[in-house]
């Protein structure tokens, strides 16, 4: 698996596609620590560096935190920089995620979602990224091991477009999308490098001791919030970019991407807004349930942040009723954060529908088609009665 | 690598005046020394602590090379990956300067929060010079102790009390535990010795690999010395052997400097106002405690240094 010359399909693991995007995208540097259940990125990009396949600087650091600290450097330095993650390390990597994003470094981070600890649990949910939405990362959620590898391609466009220059994490499902086994279209080698053109796109850089630049100075309250202004803005640029991205993407890979996927919503009175490997199973419950004559569809975010808040509530304000399904809670008491997201949204829209909260599948708990079921049974009865008997409901869970 | 001091002085400086480092901060005669000291074009980090705060305060700057700050504990993590994006640049031609690459960070920086990081980095043999500036407490906060703090100093964390006579701890031996990640070049030295800082200096860029120099740095605040006596209390320090200079080039040591009148630390101790309640009758016991420990240091260092 050293090189790809033509589009090809392969059977890869989620780990192993992300992998290959990375040894495609051939970083200037690499730092990154092995954790559960991302560590085969790492073991697998280990091997591209011992083998030649990458001219990355592959820094193997002693924490996640060096992880971040480092790319923060190398991107300040010009170099194309990226990393990976998942949960704990996630966690620990928390303050400098802050600041890679003020700084504008536009680092892409797979993250393999798993939940985070306590207690300590290796398997899939969203509250590490989702603890993470609000770090000034743009955030990409993946269906399946051919999205988690061609948002890791796309990511490396966005993060760097100068209207952008944020970081972006691409996140994937740990085990159930990382480690399991998949069919997808890998590209090219040339293909990817044609698509991501020159690295780094550092306007000035740290390297340069010919205009030596300060990086990071103390910032205090007569420039601060200016600052943060102008991060907002790269944010709002991204609604632009996203799209101009993945229409280069289609040109190139014939795959095409938006901030959500729509499926089988044209007529549909109740929709279920979804993320992640979740959506794999809910669209074949909206096909069963289709062929059982309910009118009922799904949407699938793609990207979390920006918020693709015009957008869903153009998608959403004509259904009956809504219901959202989180895989992770705030512990705020009052819902998980797609919800929180997604509802206040739609505040504007005089003629809204009634939106319910299902939070599911916490440290990997299975969600079966039946469950989904049950939530678009429910919401149909919410659509018919135009009354939610509850909120927010836990799906799955010995209550 | 003669020493010049004529030469030096024609150096451009690299940190400007204008900082708002106090009178008599060890930290900046530090920083300056060693940049007139490199031959090559350095970029470097700083930990958050005194040398960052008050160099670069938005929209200026002190620093006349490039800097990058990120956070606290993470100066030789951030240093790591700038040289590995120079490595990476340099091999594919996209850059053809040489550069050099230095870490700083002060004692909380470095001893404490920062020592994973800092460990991290030299043991993955990056090519670049650690810098702890040690004023033996957490100065930019409001002097707290950290491990770096002598035993018995009056710290705001470790306060002088009616019945705890001031940091109850001796200090980590910080330079010793660098020497013992076997890196190319590991040494201790002060502002005062010049001469043996900017050599140190050299000696520490020019290694093929992570090199690591443990510098006192007085606060005249936190350790209650008038700002004018910064480079006495260095040359107390090193004449008592409280901070012997020394090297560790590739595993061998070396004893730069053996007084000719060894003092007894607590000539150094009197000096400074934290270690006053020392002097009292009942606290007595702690002086002899660090005068011991001193001399152990010393005598183990002379033994390594088979002198």
């Amino acid at each position: 698996m050293s090189t790809a010359t033509q589009s090809e399909r392969v059977a890869l693991t989620g780990n192993e596609a992300a992998a290959t995007a990375m040894r495609q995208i051939n970083p200037d540097v690499v730092a990154a620590y092995p954790i559960t259940p991302q560590t085969e990125i790492v073991q697998m990009f280990s091997n591209f560096v011992a083998d030649g396949d990458v001219h990355t600087e592959f820094v193997r650091v002693e924490s996640e935190h060096s992880a971040m600290s480092a790319v923060i450097a190398s991107a300040a330095s010009g170099a194309r920089s990226m990393t990976a993650t998942s949960a704990n390390g996630l966690a620990l990597m928390w303050e400098m995620l802050y600041i890679a994003a003020s700084y504008r470094m536009p680092i892409v981070m797979p993250v393999v979602n798993r939940a985070l600890s306590g207690p300590i649990n290796i398997h899939c949910d969203h509250s590490d990224s989702m603890g993470a939405r609000d770090s000034g990362w743009i955030q990409l959620y993946s269906e399946n091991a051919q999205e988690a590898y061609d948002n890791i391609i796309q990511a490396v466009r966005i993060g760097e477009h100068p209207d952008v220059r944020l970081p972006v994490m691409v996140c994937q499902d740990g085990f159930i999308i990382s480690h399991a086994m998949d069919n997808l279209y890998v590209l090219p080698d040339e293909d990817v490098q044609a698509f991501i053109g020159e690295g780094g796109g550092q306007e000035h850089s740290l390297l340069d001791v010919d205009n030596p630049a300060t990086f990071g100075p103390l910032d205090l309250q007569n420039w601060y919030f200016e600052h943060k202004r102008q991060q907002v803005e790269g944010m709002k640029n991204a609604h632009q970019v996203i799209p101009e991205v993945a229409r280069e993407f289609a040109d190139v890979s014939g795959r095409s991407y938006d901030f959500f996927e729509e499926y089988r919503t044209e007529d549909a009175d109740v929709v279920v807004v979804v993320l992640g490997s979740t959506a794999g199973t809910a669209k074949d419950v909206v096909d069963a349930m289709r062929a059982d004559g309910h009118k009922v569809g799904l949407v699938k975010i793609r990207v979390f942040r920006p918020l693709p808040a015009d957008k869903l509530v153009e998608s959403l304000l004509s259904r009956s009723a809504v219901a959202i399904m989180d895989r992770s809670d705030t512990f705020s008491s009052a819902g998980g954060p797609v919800y929180h997201a997604v509802r206040h949204a739609l505040y504007d829209v005089d003629e809204r529908p009634p939106v319910s909260n299902y939070i599911y599948g916490l440290g990997g708990r299975d969600i079966r088609p039946s469950q989904i079921r049950r939530v678009f049974e429910e919401t149909l009865e919410v659509a018919r009665t135009g009354q939610r008997s509850r909120s927010i409901s836990y799906l799955g869970v010995r209550e | 690598m003669a020493v010049n001091l004529r030469e030096l002085s024609k150096q451009e400086v690299s940190l400007t005046g204008g900082h708002r480092l106090c009178a008599g901060c060890g930290a900046p005669i530090v920083v300056r020394q060693m940049m007139a000291a490199a031959e090559t074009p350095i970029v470097a980090s700083v930990a958050t602590g005194c040398l960052e705060v008050a160099t670069t305060i938005f929209p200026y700057t002190a620093w006349a090379n490039p800097l990058i700050h990120s956070a606290f504990e993470n100066s030789a993590a951030t240093i790591s990956g700038a040289e590995a994006a120079y490595r990476s640049l340099k091999a594919q031609g996209r850059i053809d300067k040489d550069i050099k690459f230095m870490a700083f960070g002060g004692d909380g920086g470095t001893y404490d929060i920062g020592l994973q990081s800092l460990s991290g980095a030299m043991e993955r043999g990056h090519d670049m010079v650690y810098v702890c500036y040690d004023n033996g407490a957490y100065m930019n906060t409001g002097i707290q102790r950290s491990s770096a703090t002598p035993k018995g100093a009056d710290t705001s964390t470790s306060p002088a009390g009616r019945k705890i006579p001031g940091k109850p701890e001796h200090r980590k031996d910080l330079t010793a535990i660098m020497a013992a990640h076997n890196i190319p070049y590991v040494a201790q030295t002060t502002p005062a010795h010049w001469r043996d800082l900017v050599t140190k200096t050299r000696k520490a860029l020019a290694v093929d690999g992570p090199a690591f120099l443990n510098v006192l740095a007085p606060c005249p605040r936190g350790w209650r010395v008038p700002p004018e006596d910064t480079i006495d209390i260095c040359r107390l320090a090193v004449d008592t052997c409280y901070w012997p200079l020394f090297e560790v080039e590739d595993g061998e040591y070396t004893v730069n400097y053996q007084p000719r009148d060894k003092r007894p630390v607590s000539e150094w101790l009197e000096r400074q106002g934290r270690f006053r309640h020392l002097f009292r009758d009942e606290n007595k016991g702690i002086i002899d405690d660090l005068q011991d420990v001193t001399d152990r240091t010393w005598e183990r260092l002379n033994r390594q240094a088979g002198d």
